[in-house]
């Protein structure tokens, strides 16, 4: 709806990787500022919102707490441990909530109304406006107290993390946030062949759920399907694995990335596949 | 009342549209239930063979299978989002000349698409109940059984009365979703989905237990387990049997004051 803002952008600077590289970051900027003059025209439902994912955020908090109160140990995670790792999945859940949930969303969306004709004739990288149409800066609040909800877990853990650990954390962490968003987009390209793929979004949540559980709980055909197939116990385990000092293998995080880089390859040949058979809504 | 029969009867027919959308949503469903399975067993195993507040391994896997099936048959899903749309598209206008009474109308609308969410829900559920069925423990006796499905019934009011209600609140703020999403929240705990309520400390218990939150969920499965027995099993279909009341008192009396409002808005 924002997209007739004109950008003005320098052709004989498109040219190159560079040159391609800044001209996608004007084109973001543009979106940025767009998003934040949306978001400021209903500030009390930004405001509700972010009391709501506080509350569900609490909600997991008190579960643990609960179960902690009658054990000392899941596997072997103890429970600041799995504070931690409920704390990192929360920041990259609304990490990524932040920049892509709703866009990929709104793919159906698009379709059916055919406004992906539309941006398909953008002189722009289809694959890239619909991902990053718009931000959702209440994500960035709530990742905000995921961080501090980590920063207190690694108190009581008495954990000093190395600038490297640190670094390597937030590496995992992108790529986890790259394995929802190729997952989601893989799942919502299905909206291609039917009308209702809203259902998809509500079952991706339910994975969700399955990434802010420690992996030493998990046994059998379920740890090995959410490992490499769906690696919902990778995303989060990893990185908070590598933060605590709990990795039983460096091994553990190329697992993560290759995952990362095969769900990659994937999203992107369906996307493609689904974009040649698109025939308009209109047609 | 044979009108809201017809109401049932269309009600089933629209919702059978979307029979595959329940099922994948059923599916779907089972994988956090199988997750938190999987904690439970893990937390059990650290404790070698003890119990948690009376639940053995076997009754707390139980727990969550009841809840699930309590919740396939009682849960309010998309109603109360159809309520707030239609009084903020004006659609219940016409409810308001046509001798037929919304709240009852709403209520047909929420039993029909009950029954085909369960009848679309059980294979799935059975299936995974089969493969958990060295957990699944059974209620105590026949009698115990059919007050669980008497109190399960009061829940599915219960809950229906309580979503109605918050839903008329689009009659006073435009946006009423993220208010259902606070209430769903407080529900999910303090109703017992996330997890048996009386492994709490009993203060908190207890107070849990002056708010209408646990007879939503946890009362019900409580009786089938076999926790609530006696007197105690009377007073909490009492108590039940009360909010169910005082819930319907309310959402008319919501209704009252909002068609109020809305008539004014009118002209």
């Amino acid at each position: 709806m924002n997209m007739d803002t004109p950008v003005t952008i320098n052709t004989a600077a498109a040219n190159g990787f560079l040159g391609k590289l800044r001209r996608y970051g004007i084109i973001y900027l543009e979106l940025w500022k767009n998003s934040v003059i949306r978001e400021m025209q209903f500030k009390t439902n930004f405001i509700m919102w972010i009391f709501v994912e506080l509350l569900w955020f609490t909600l997991q908090l008190t579960f643990i707490g609960v179960i902690y109160m009658h054990t000392d140990r899941i596997a072997t995670w103890t429970k600041w441990e799995v504070v931690m790792l409920i704390g990192a999945s929360h920041f990259i859940q609304q990490l990524y909530t932040a920049i892509f949930l709703t866009n990929v969303v709104q793919l159906s969306e698009h379709i059916r109304t055919g406004k992906l004709d539309f941006m398909l004739l953008l002189p722009v990288n289809t694959r890239f406006i619909i991902s990053f149409r718009q931000v959702d800066l209440g994500g960035f609040v709530n990742a905000a107290s995921a961080v501090v909800v980590m920063a207190y877990a690694a108190k009581q853990l008495e954990l000093v993390p190395s600038a490297a650990q640190i670094f390597g954390f937030l590496m995992l962490c992108v790529v986890g946030i790259a394995i929802h968003y190729s997952l989601m987009f893989t799942l919502t390209a299905v909206s291609f062949w039917t009308v209702r793929a809203q259902g998809i979004v509500w079952a991706y949540y339910n994975l969700f759920n399955i990434a802010r559980l420690p992996d030493a709980a998990f046994r059998g055909w379920f740890k090995v399907f959410f490992t490499f197939a769906i690696p919902m116990l990778l995303v989060t385990n990893v990185p908070v694995k590598l933060l605590v000092q709990k990795l039983g293998s460096p091994f553990e995080m190329v697992v993560l990335a290759g995952m990362g880089v095969l769900c990659a390859i994937i999203s992107e040949g369906v996307w493609r596949v689904s974009v040649k058979h698109y025939t308009s809504a209109s047609s | 009342m044979e009108k809201y029969w017809h109401v049932i009867n269309i009600g089933i027919q629209n919702t059978l549209v979307y029979r595959m959308n329940f099922l994948f949503r059923s599916v779907f469903g089972l994988i956090p239930l199988m997750a938190t399975i999987f904690l439970w067993r893990a937390v059990y195993e650290g404790k070698d063979g003890g119990d948690i507040s009376g639940y053995t391994l076997a009754k707390m896997v139980s727990y969550y299978l009841i809840v699930t099936i309590v919740d396939a048959l009682t849960a309010v899903t998309e109603d109360d989002w159809h309520i707030a749309a239609d009084i903020k598209d004006g659609n219940i206008s016409q409810f308001l000349i046509k001798p037929v009474d919304y709240l009852t109308y709403r209520l047909s609308l929420f039993f029909a698409g009950r029954a085909v969410y369960t009848a679309v829900a059980i294979f799935p559920v059975i299936i995974f109940i089969f493969f958990q069925r060295e957990f699944f423990v059974l209620p105590p006796d026949a009698l115990t059984f059919v007050l669980f499905m008497v109190s399960m019934v009061l829940t599915a009011l219960l809950q229906f009365f309580i979503s109605y209600t918050m839903a008329l609140l689009a009659f006073w703020v435009l946006e009423v979703s993220t208010f259902i999403f606070i209430l769903f929240a407080i529900e999910y705990i303090a109703g017992g989905h996330l997890f048996p309520i009386d492994i709490l400390p009993p203060l908190v218990a207890k107070i849990l237990y002056l708010t209408p939150f646990p007879y939503q969920m946890f009362f019900p499965v409580s009786i089938y387990l076999g926790q609530a027995t006696g007197v105690e099993l009377w007073r909490g279909l009492a108590i039940q049997s009360f909010w169910v009341v005082a819930t319907y008192c309310l959402a008319r009396f919501v209704w009252h004051r909002g068609i109020r409002k809305y008539s004014a808005v009118g002209g």
